[in-house]
């Protein structure tokens, strides 16, 4: 094991793809020369080449487009969306084609291809560039989510993405970059897409979360111990295909079950995730599922004000305390 | 049948005033001494707000900025065209645009420093909201004009964006409607040569900007974008023609961003500080200092008096933003909707204190 931030965990998967597998290339508005908003394409363009490392034009809806048309040419294409905000400018090209192109082929061709978007509010960046947009993917089939919490999921994650034969989209975190952990040394160690992970095992209460909020989720269960609760955090870490086994089979240990989710609550994915559990878990459920969430505003500008609308530990602390006091 | 050449096409390039201050007196727009005068405050005013800003966030006082240094002429002399009834739909890179058409100062020191508020532009005025994803608001201007020209209402509409948004789907699809439409607009590309560390050359493949105009069927120019009056001439032509159903004009000002993309980058990293050099030469307001000089109109001590009454204007902007109290919680619902849901009005009083 190596200690590394999220940031050098995702670019040492990159490198290691790249190496291993010369149909593997990379490209995005400012990731060559300039080794990408986030760093995360850091020593690629000197390391593989031009040929490889590509510039592009500022055209995202082209950026996701090409990469189609290259993974159904042959090669593994990783294109970099500067964030995921601008992936809604891509919308057609993910959800028209890259999800559908496949199975409307009748399988005759296939799209191993990813499509990297940071994202996540917090960084005071305002209302059109702070967004939490993982249920628009989610919500489509054909494409899978991977949402990574740790460094060593990042670079599990981001590799199996890049080897796997369907278009994914991988969402990373602005806030998690510098965050650090342990990654693994081996090159073949890898974390399949669709397999949840339980970060933390405990018996009174299940929390279900995913990316930073995992994180943020394990603090909250830290807290949570002084006070003699004990809580089980299941991280998602693929939103898409989702792993239900896992949470399930949690929250009919633990009774009880309080989902994070950073986006906006109106049909966000946590309603998703407590609708699984009531369907397969009513009988075990001792309080009704507890949904914390984004506020149904756009990200205000101001730093201050920007917290509030974004779930906290103190925030998951106090839905657990609630689920477990039965105050709803 | 033989091959025959189907059409062919120039592309014109604007210049009046050379770098030693010396102007082609028939291009001269015709402006009175005040008027150029005024030219030359609002360009100062222009570089004094910037290097104030970039200040203020070096102490933390607002946030990341982006710098206009060196575009000064092409944003001043753009909007001095404008009049105050058209309307104007910019990019996050023309404060000296806003400046120009009088958007209160203070004001956009609040929009960077942190504060949506700072974008209510006063009643009367026709600026729309600082855009910040790029070129995706090349469409709303189009549709600003077709709405002014089913109104009947003989204005123009001005988008403002930078080289980097030509290669927008939104650039295309926006400049085709205007074409095909006749619309009232009048694109003013800010061609500085840079999008963050991508140089011009990644950007297209074309010689110039400009030209893609003629293949929406009206005409493109490129105007030297460090030569204000240039500037000021193509875009009153541009406006004039646009206001009397000509329809759409597209204005490229080759210009050149002296500073860093914005306060988070460092431009050391991936381009020459030789380039760069170059352009400090080629600074617009060195070279309109040089042209008024000639006429009378400028000295050390006119310099010197417009520089202080310039920086006491920007004082008292940075005043009032820092005395403006900062958005309670609540309001950030204000205007999320006509009506709020019961939720989100649960939502609010929960963030309220
Ligand atoms: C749709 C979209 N894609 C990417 C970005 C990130 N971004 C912000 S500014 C910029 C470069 C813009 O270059 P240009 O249009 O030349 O304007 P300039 O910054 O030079 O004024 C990029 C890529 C964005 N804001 N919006
Ligand atoms: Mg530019």
């Amino acid at each position: 094991m190596s200690e590394m931030t999220y940031r050098d965990a995702l670019n040492l998967a990159l490198k290691e793809e790249m190496r291993r597998d010369p149909s593997v290339v990379t490209w995005g508005e400012d990731v060559a020369l300039y080794e990408g908003s986030f760093k995360v394409t850091r020593g690629l363009l000197a390391e593989f080449g031009e040929e490889r490392v590509k510039d592009t034009p500022i055209s995202e809806n082209t950026i996701v487009g090409v990469s189609i048309g290259a993974a159904m040419g042959g090669l593994r294409p990783v294109a970099e969306l500067m964030t995921v905000n601008f992936a809604l400018l891509a919308m057609d090209q993910i959800v028209n084609h890259m999800a559908k192109i496949r199975s409307m082929f009748g399988g005759q061709t296939r799209l191993p291809m990813v499509v990297r978007a940071p994202g996540g509010g917090g960084s005071q960046l305002g209302a059109q560039h702070s967004q939490s947009l993982e249920t628009y993917f989610m919500h489509c089939p054909g494409i899978h989510v991977a949402v990574p919490a740790t460094p060593a999921d990042a670079r599990g994650l981001l590799k199996a993405s890049i080897r796997d034969n369907n278009p994914v989209m991988f969402l990373e975190h602005e806030l998690l970059y510098n965050s650090k952990g342990e990654v693994p040394d081996d090159t073949e160690s890898l974390v399949p897409l669709g397999k949840a992970e339980v970060k933390r095992e405990g018996k009174d209460v299940t929390i279900v979360a995913y990316s930073r909020m995992t994180i943020l989720a394990l603090q909250a269960a830290a807290e949570l111990e002084k006070e003699g609760i004990s809580c089980e955090v299941v991280d998602l870490r693929t939103l898409s295909p989702l792993d239900t086994e896992t949470f399930i089979a949690s929250v009919n240990k633990t009774g009880r079950a309080v989902v994070v989710e950073e986006c906006w609550r109106a049909a966000g994915l946590g309603g998703h995730l407590a609708s699984i559990i009531a369907e397969e878990c009513f009988d075990r459920l001792l309080a009704p599922v507890r949904r914390v969430s984004g506020l149904d505003v756009p990200m205000p500008y101001s730093r201050k004000i920007e917290k509030l609308c974004i779930p906290q530990v103190e925030t998951i602390a106090a839905a657990v305390r609630d689920v477990m006091s039965q105050k709803y | 049948m033989p091959e025959s050449i189907l059409a062919t096409f120039t592309v014109k390039r604007l210049e009046i005033i050379a770098p030693d201050g010396t102007a082609d007196e028939s291009l001269v727009p015709d402006l009175s001494g005040d008027e150029l005068r005024r030219i030359y405050y609002l360009l100062l005013l222009t570089r004094a707000f910037d290097g104030r800003a970039l200040a203020l966030q070096r102490e933390g006082r607002i946030g990341t900025y982006p710098s206009v240094l060196g575009q000064e002429a092409a944003q001043v002399g753009s909007a001095f065209a404008i009049h105050e009834r058209d309307w104007v739909f910019p990019s996050f890179r023309e404060m000296g645009a806003h400046l120009t058409l009088g958007y209160p100062l203070h004001q956009l020191y609040q929009y960077w420093g942190g504060d949506e508020r700072g974008l209510r532009t006063p009643d009367g005025m026709n600026i729309f909201p600082i855009c910040v994803s790029v070129g995706t608001h090349i469409p709303h201007a189009a549709g600003a004009a077709l709405a002014a020209k089913l109104r009947g209402d003989r204005i123009a509409v001005i988008a403002y964006f930078g080289d980097g948004g030509t290669s927008k789907g939104d650039f295309h699809e926006g400049f085709n409607l205007a074409g095909v439409m006749g619309l009232p607009t009048v694109f003013i590309c800010q061609n500085n040569q840079w999008a963050i560390s991508v140089p011009l050359s990644a950007q297209t493949a074309s010689r110039s900007l400009a030209q893609k105009a003629v293949a929406y069927g009206f005409d493109g120019i490129q105007v030297d974008g460090n030569d204000v009056l240039a500037v000021y001439r193509a875009t009153r032509e541009a406006l004039e023609k646009a206001r009397g159903g000509g329809g759409p004009t597209f204005i490229e000002c080759l210009t050149y961003r002296m500073s860093d993309h914005t306060t988070s980058d460092d431009a050391s990293r991936y381009r020459s500080p030789e380039e760069t050099e170059q352009w400090r030469e080629r600074d617009p307001i060195l070279r309109y200092e040089r042209f008024l000089a000639k006429r009378g109109l400028w000295n050390e001590d006119y310099a010197a008096e417009m520089k202080g009454k310039a920086g006491g204007e920007i004082d008292e902007a940075v005043r009032r933003y820092e005395s403006v109290p900062p958005p309670a919680p609540g309001e950030m619902f204000d205007f999320v909707s006509g009506e709020l849901s019961a939720r989100q009005q649960r939502q609010r009083e929960e963030a309220s204190p």
